[in-house]
């Protein structure tokens, strides 16, 4: 503590330098990574989501724990599947903070102040999936990564087609971090209201997989294995998981992936559609919150 | 060159007419802006941020046009919303510093400026614990600080003294009148009070229901009117009576007699009458116009005809209209 008097020195102007758009994109950026993280806000924004990290890491460590304890090079988890198996954690990170992102600021009215200042719509909402995505990509690669570790540690044979399997499985996570933070932040971005929001997406992931399953289900009982496959593209993970196996050679963690490249192909295609669509319809939800 | 140039400046909504034909230039300084709710403050305010497209006409911030250069009005001007628009759950350092990185300062003088600034609106200790936790006179001190952290050339500042005590009115007056004069920043303020813009503005741009009522430096709307106030502290009406039958236009108010002025005789008639009745004259001076006057439906005097509407203007409390639900 320093004790201090307070001296009139008077308005000084600001003359120094002013920084253009890229420095700006990438200041929002970073603060709703930091957002997303509950940096920058009081202790108890933090401790959800870093509980949740560390709930994403213990199947890891312990996965690594039981080879390096049992010799068993199998009993490692499969990295594709890490996002499938832990996708239940993964939507509650999602639902308690994409309203952080999403829909905190319009909460509050903070929205207007961006955009009367240089900031970009477009900029804006990038910043924002972007943001989102990195810290989703952080909670799925970072276990992941943890496995692969921990079986180089443990010694793991075959070390070459482990490279690639994590390799292919870190694309994956991308995929899996930019298409769920694309459907949470839509989502969050109409329920204003923060425990709507938080229920929201909930209702949205856990309603999609129950549908998709029971369809899945029953298709699979009367043996119709393709049917039941391209259900599978009506439900996010099930969805991303359909182009690591189809496209990124993993095996399948879901219960059914439709056939061939092109099952890969349209999978591909309906992520893409979902992440432009939905960085579409935040623009305009955002462009909105900014004149009101 | 003037900081706010319009021509013809319309904005219609599917329901309303927010802004109808409005031009009007001002010059650095403090201007006020005022009108009832939904006379078209806030709405004009976002069409000059480059925000809002109008439906018609142009208009110039600092010399930069709205249409095409939008960008580079928002990095010269700052904005401070008639409503609440801070996050509660951050301190008011973080949320300025931030807003101070959104306009390209880079983080060391984001962190310098927004300290200055929280000082120079008069938030010291309190600006580390969240904000959620602050009066109103503080909240508004931080909306103000967010305008200001970058050092623009203008701000518009939409309704400041609302919802404060006339405490804090008062400081946040001062605030704006420093603004102006010692930061030398120009301030666009609105208000619906009248007479809080007297005591600060340079010059008073009135609206009503999206037309332009008058735009004038406010020595034209307080300028000296035509009529003496004489206070005398006993047999007021023998004075009015003997000056009545001098021909001079005289009524009673109050404890005081309003006199017109014909010309210099009027003085000395007056002089005269008191001296020759041996009353005892407590006071005699010219009468000030006040900005009020201008919402008042038959002016004491005759107004210069400049730029008045031609429907009779009304009160700004009892102005509804159609435009009450302009939407922000």
């Amino acid at each position: 503590m320093t004790t201090s008097t307070i001296h009139d020195i008077g308005y000084r102007h600001y003359d120094g330098r002013r920084n253009g758009r890229a420095y700006v994109l990438r200041s929002l950026y970073v603060h709703n990574v930091r957002a997303a993280f509950g940096l920058g806000r009081p202790a108890r924004a933090k401790v959800m989501p870093f509980l949740l990290a560390a709930i994403m890491l213990l199947p890891a460590a312990g996965s690594v724990a039981v080879v390096a304890v049992t010799d068993q090079a199998d009993a490692l988890m499969r990295y594709s599947s890490y996002a499938t198996v832990l996708q239940v954690i993964i939507a509650i990170f999602l639902a308690t903070q994409a309203p952080v992102l999403a829909s905190r600021e319009l909460r509050f009215h903070v929205v207007p102040l961006y955009f009367s200042r240089p900031v970009g719509h477009l900029d804006f909402v990038l910043a924002k999936v972007a943001a989102m995505t990195t810290a989703l990509f952080a909670l799925i690669a970072v276990p992941v990564t943890v496995l692969y570790v921990g079986g180089l540690v443990t010694k793991v044979p075959d070390s070459t087609a482990q490279l690639g399997r994590y390799l292919a499985a870190l694309v994956g996570c991308a995929l899996f971090a930019v298409v769920l933070a694309s459907i949470g932040m839509v989502v969050a971005a109409f329920t204003p209201r923060r425990g709507f929001g938080v229920a929201a997406v909930i209702a949205v992931f856990m309603l999609s997989s129950t549908f998709v399953l029971i369809i899945q289900g029953i298709a699979e009982a009367r043996t119709n294995f393709t049917l039941s496959g391209w259900v599978g593209l009506f439900a996010p993970f099930n969805l991303v998981d359909i182009v690591q196996v189809r496209l990124l050679g993993a095996e399948k963690s879901a219960v059914q992936v439709p056939p061939g490249v092109g099952g890969g192909v349209v999978a591909l295609a309906l992520c893409a559609a979902i992440v432009l669509g939905s960085i579409a319809v935040l623009y305009r939800r955002f462009r909105k919150a900014g004149l009101s | 060159m003037p900081i706010i140039a319009t021509q013809g400046l319309t904005m219609r909504f599917p329901r309303v007419t927010a802004l109808d034909d409005l031009s009007v230039a001002v010059e650095p300084g403090v201007v006020g802006l005022v009108g009832a709710n939904g006379a078209g403050k806030s709405t004009l305010i976002k069409i000059l941020l480059g925000l809002l497209p109008p439906s018609a006409g142009t208009a110039t911030v600092l010399g930069l046009d709205i249409a095409r250069e939008g960008v580079r009005i928002r990095e010269s001007v700052g904005f401070m919303p008639e409503y609440d628009c801070l996050p509660p759950d951050v301190s008011a350092t973080e949320f300025v510093v931030h807003m101070a990185r959104m306009c390209g300062l880079p983080p060391t003088a984001a962190r310098e400026r927004a300290a200055d600034t929280l000082r120079h609106v008069g938030l010291y200790e309190e600006r580390y614990r969240p904000i959620g936790g602050y009066s109103t006179g503080m909240r508004q001190r931080v909306k103000l600080a967010q305008a200001l952290v970058h050092d623009p050339k203008l701000v518009f500042l939409d309704e400041p003294t609302n919802g404060l005590d006339p405490a804090g009115r008062d400081e946040m007056l001062d605030l704006i009148r420093r603004i102006g004069a010692e930061f030398g920043i120009s301030v666009l303020v609105t208000s619906h009070l009248l007479g809080e813009l007297e005591r600060v503005c340079d010059h008073v741009v009135i609206i009503d229901g999206g037309k332009l009522l008058r735009s004038q430096a406010v020595e034209a709307y307080t300028a000296a009117s035509g009529v003496l106030t004489v206070e005398v502290d006993e047999g007021r009406d023998d004075l009015g009576r003997r000056l009545h039958d001098q021909g001079v236009s005289v009524r009673p108010e109050g404890r005081f007699l309003v006199i017109d002025i014909a010309g210099e005789t009027t003085y000395d008639l007056i002089r005269d009458g008191v001296a020759d009745l041996g009353l005892r004259l407590i006071r005699m001076e010219q009468r000030r116009h006040h900005i009020e006057e201008v919402f008042q439906a038959e002016p004491p005097q005759p107004q210069p005809p400049a730029t008045q509407a031609p429907q009779a203007p009304q009160a700004p409390q009892a102005a509804p209209g159609p435009q009450q639900g302009a939407p922000r």
